[in-house]
């Protein structure tokens, strides 16, 4: 393997700030230790948010109530259309609601286990505690919970976790949490504290004397290009999903935030941790745009099976309980359908590739809610999970009632993202990263239900509190749009525009974006290989070369122009790729969803190696064309034995 | 409405049919055309062939607009994003209804086995006062938004709530709040209503925040304030022609508007405003 890097080892860039003591008081000892923002003086301080899905509109909301002057800024026409909206199945809390022994401790427990051991300590204990405070909030702007009927909270199970303690609004909890911070931030917005502007696309981040004071966006509707500065910048951006063409993240979502603020000097931590979901609906086209989730809760009453005999071509009714493998039962009695994600996609994989998949393809597996319905009747489970019965009914023209749902496992979230210290800050002083956009809490896999719990914590508890250490910590000299470091961010931008503009090539980008996209499912995706991922090294920077020689751009700058957009995006993404399989190859282990064939138990579970990789690894940028260097943030676990990951 | 240059592309038909010989669709677009806010438009022909009928509506634009490229035309703009019915992104008329003949399906969600071969289909953007045209299919939608910005939330800043228990809220009332606020924003009552009202849209936000417990202490102004903040947005009245709940994607009821009209009704006599 050529050493693109140099490995930079424990580095002294990489200060986690995370407290002592006991785990149990690290938080609340921390936020007494922080330094404060009088109420007079925050309306002196600009914020900027940019994205407004969980982690960016509950921030944005709440810093507006604290009193800070906040911009917040949007891809969208609306904050609404934020991603978050299409989270279906629910958000964790260690409420206890359900007497059924669930507490703090083993929430943080079961996410630390979950992740498969590479996530801080200290970060995921905090997540559990504020977990509770976030259910109290959203009840309290009204967001619509499922209710028992007596009036109380009713809860459901996920994967990964033994006590029933996912909230849920019907299988679209994402979208009732996002409006209710939406609502809340819109209540700001109304009242004139808070700035508003959406169809903004951020291009890059300004830095000025090593601090993030500004943004340049590009506004999507009428081309301009615009400077914002600030005394801090919020990346609450979301996940590079994408990066696989194919995912079950949204058309829009993206990298770019991410990575220019990467090039100004943030270190981009774990980018190969990516999620599988196991449950989604197949491929049915080379036209296919993108992948539909079904809920991890599906598999609270459905059953995951293959037939038994290898091509049993017979429909799914006509083949007998004894002819059908359910393989996660089988292989895990005691968490059955509901392993993590990580190893339920896995699973299915494995049998696929056996050659016991079903479907014209063979590349899926059968969701059966045959038992469930004759158990509890139609009408329990049309309530249940009537929508996504529905949406998978419209999709396929299959009726999930009457025939089981096909189902295979695709990208949709990403664990890794921006490094950030225990403040959620990045390696630039003054930019704080929330959400899917950082790389903090769940690991080397993400539990159920709890990426909505992240969201929410980062921006209504956790940022409103750490964001004085930097704004009452720092001097902070007066900065204005005219500041030379705007003029050299914005001239880059317009450059790059101009580039685009002017290739006038062969192919589309989506051309480029979808055979990038292929070549990160087969060599980066569920399974990855040594050689495999040399491999792909070197045909992403081929397809860059080509993508930088070919692409046609129709139109001008100065409106909306849809290939403009998405032109930044693949750009970004075709050098993003290449860091992700850097990432993938030099962690020489499996863990959580990073699985290395070369890493595995004689089962086929993944094979950690704590000797050597029980760390973070985050990247540097260097400059364009020369190798990132690798710095190590140590993890260490002293509540949680490092075990190997049992849901036997 | 002159037919721009008509252009034959091909659309990619899967093989997934049986034995792979699934016939596609041969389908006829008239699209509207319009390059910017204000400016002319018209709608423009195009001729797609073997389209696959396992396809989205939207993946059909898709192909359209690969071809437009690649013969170096400007490709049809048009808003999605999560293509899974939730995020209200997308949204169009496609002959005559908003988000297309399928019942309480986006735009996104509808797929082509919906439509026949040799058919012919006219899909132009929303029409609305409130919503200006800004490029091709796409409209500016912010005065939802503005509404909303008007009352549409409960007062309470983060961390001033009691134990999510405490507020106890019977079944049928956290449903009846569900099913208001399934809304997706997406518009789709304004462009099918004949008088571009907004009502089914502002019904359902009142209504599912009526239904809970909190927020009860600013329900008259929330009436009052976001029914104002429609009408300064440049929306129509509601004539109880129902256009809205037949093209709803969500399938928002029609007694969320009688709702609206109670809460407005009320909270004028006990603000004694009006």
């Amino acid at each position: 393997m050529v050493p693109m890097v140099q490995d930079a080892g424990r580095s002294t860039r990489l200060d986690s700030k995370e407290p002592s003591g006991p785990i149990a008081d690290r938080w609340s000892q921390h936020k007494f230790n922080l330094k404060l923002v009088a109420p007079a003086n925050r309306r002196r301080f600009q914020v900027i948010v940019v994205g407004t899905g969980l982690a960016g509109a509950s921030a944005a909301a709440t810093l507006s109530e604290l009193g800070y002057k906040v911009k917040a800024l949007c891809i969208h026409g609306s904050p609404r259309r934020a991603h978050s909206i299409a989270a279906q199945g629910g958000i964790n809390a260690a409420k206890n609601y359900q007497n059924d022994g669930d507490s703090v401790h083993r929430l943080f427990y079961d996410t630390v286990k979950g992740g498969d051991f590479r996530a801080r300590e200290s970060n995921v204990h905090r997540l559990a505690e504020i977990s509770t405070q976030i259910i109290d909030q959203c009840v309290a702007q009204g967001v619509p919970f499922a209710r028992e009927y007596g009036g109380t909270l009713a809860n459901r199970s996920f994967g990964g976790a033994q006590v029933s303690r996912t909230f849920y609004a019907r299988g679209q909890t994402g979208q009732q949490l996002l409006l209710g911070a939406y609502s809340a931030m819109m209540r700001q917005v109304g009242s004139g504290a808070l700035d508003l502007l959406p169809d903004r696309e951020m291009l890059d981040l300004v830095v000025v004397d090593g601090v993030a004071r500004g943004v340049i966006v590009r506004h999507l509707r009428t081309g301009a290009i615009e400077r914002h500065a600030a005394d801090a910048v919020l990346l609450c951006t979301g996940g590079y999903g994408n990066v696989f063409y194919l995912s079950t993240n949204a058309k829009n979502s993206n990298v770019t935030a991410s990575w220019r603020a990467h090039k100004r000097g943030a270190f981009f931590a774990n980018p190969c941790f990516t999620q599988i979901h196991p449950t989604c609906i197949p491929v049915s086209g080379s036209y296919q745009s993108k992948l539909t989730l079904m809920s991890e809760s599906l598999r609270n009453d459905g059953r995951v099976w293959v037939p038994k005999a290898k091509g049993d071509r017979r429909r799914a009714d006509q083949i007998p309980d004894e002819d059908r493998d359910y393989y996660l039962e089988r292989r895990y009695p005691s968490f059955g359908n509901l392993v993590p994600r990580d190893v339920a996609s896995r699973a299915a994989k494995e049998r696929c590739d056996a050659g016991f998949g079903v479907g014209e393809t063979g590349m899926s597996v059968f969701l059966d809610f045959r038992d469930a319905i004759q158990r509890d009747g139609e009408a329990t489970i049309r309530a249940k999970y009537g929508n996504l019965f529905q949406m998978y009914e419209r999709i396929t023209g299959e009726d999930p009632y009457k025939v089981p749902m096909r189902m295979y496992p695709a990208v949709h979230y990403t664990m890794g993202g921006l490094w950030v210290d225990y403040n959620l800050e990045s390696t630039v002083p003054g930019l704080f990263v929330l959400g899917e956009a950082n790389f903090s809490d769940h690991g080397a896999n993400r539990l159920g239900a709890s990426a909505l719990m992240q969201g929410l914590a980062d921006g209504y508890f956790v940022v409103p509190a750490t964001i004085a250490s930097h704004l009452a910590g720092r001097v902070l000299p007066k900065v204005t749009t005219d500041h030379p470091a705007f003029a050299e961010a914005e001239g880059a931008a317009r450059a790059m525009t101009q580039r685009f503009l002017d290739l006038r090539g062969t192919r589309t980008v989506d051309s480029y974006h979808r055979e990038l996209g292929l070549l990160m499912w087969d060599e980066c995706g569920m399974a990855r290989t040594r050689e495999g991922l040399a491999k792909a090294k070197a045909r992403i920077a081929e397809l860059r070369e080509a993508f930088w020689q070919d692409i046609r751009i129709p139109g001008d700058a100065e409106n909306i122009n849809q290939e403009l957009e998405k032109a930044g995006r693949v750009a970004d993404f075709l050098e993003f790729a290449e860091l992700f399989a850097e990432d993938a190859s030099v962690r020489e282990e499996s863990c959580g969803g990073h699985f290395r064939e070369e890493y595995q138990t004689p089962e086929g579970e993944a094979l950690r190696d704590d000797e050597n990789f029980c760390h973070a690894a985050a990247w540097e940028f260097q400059g364009q064309g020369k190798p990132e260097a690798r710095h190590v943030e140590p993890l260490t676990f002293e509540y949680v034995k490092l075990t190997q990951r049992s849901y036997k | 409405m002159s037919a721009a240059s008509p252009t034959a592309v091909q659309g990619a038909a899967s093989p997934t049919g049986a034995a792979g010989t699934k016939q596609g669709l041969k389908l006829v677009l008239k699209v509207w055309r319009q390059g910017a806010r204000g400016a002319p438009g018209q709608f423009e022909t195009h001729e797609l062939q073997n389209v696959s009928t396992d396809m989205s509506f939207l993946e059909m634009l898709d192909v359209l607009n690969e071809g437009l490229i690649r013969e170096g035309k400007d490709p049809v703009a048009f808003e999605h994003d999560c293509r899974e019915g939730i995020c209200g992104s997308c949204g169009f008329v496609i002959n005559g209804q908003a988000h297309g003949p399928q019942k309480e399906t986006t735009v996104c969600q509808l797929h082509m086995r919906s439509f026949r071969s040799g058919e012919t289909l006219v899909i132009e953007p929303f029409r609305a006062t409130a919503f200006p045209i800004l490029k091709d299919l796409v409209v500016d939608r912010s005065a939802f938004d503005r509404i909303v910005a008007a009352g549409g939330y409960v007062s309470v800043n983060t961390g001033s709530a009691p134990d999510a228990n405490a507020i106890l809220i019977p079944k049928d009332n956290a449903e009846r709040a569900f099913d208001a606020a399934a809304c997706i924003g997406c518009g789709a009552c304004v462009a099918a209503c004949p008088n571009g009202s907004a009502m089914l849209f502002v019904g359902a936000k009142v209504s599912h925040l009526a239904a809970l417990p909190q927020g009860q202490s600013e329900r008259d102004h929330r009436a009052l304030d976001m029914v104002a903040a429609m009408d300064k947005e440049g929306f129509g009245d509601c004539s109880n022609h129902l256009e809205c709940v037949a093209s709803c994607p969500k399938g928002i009821a029609g007694t969320n508007i009688a709702q609206l009209n109670r809460e407005f009704a009320k909270a004028s006599l006990r603000s004694g405003s009006r």
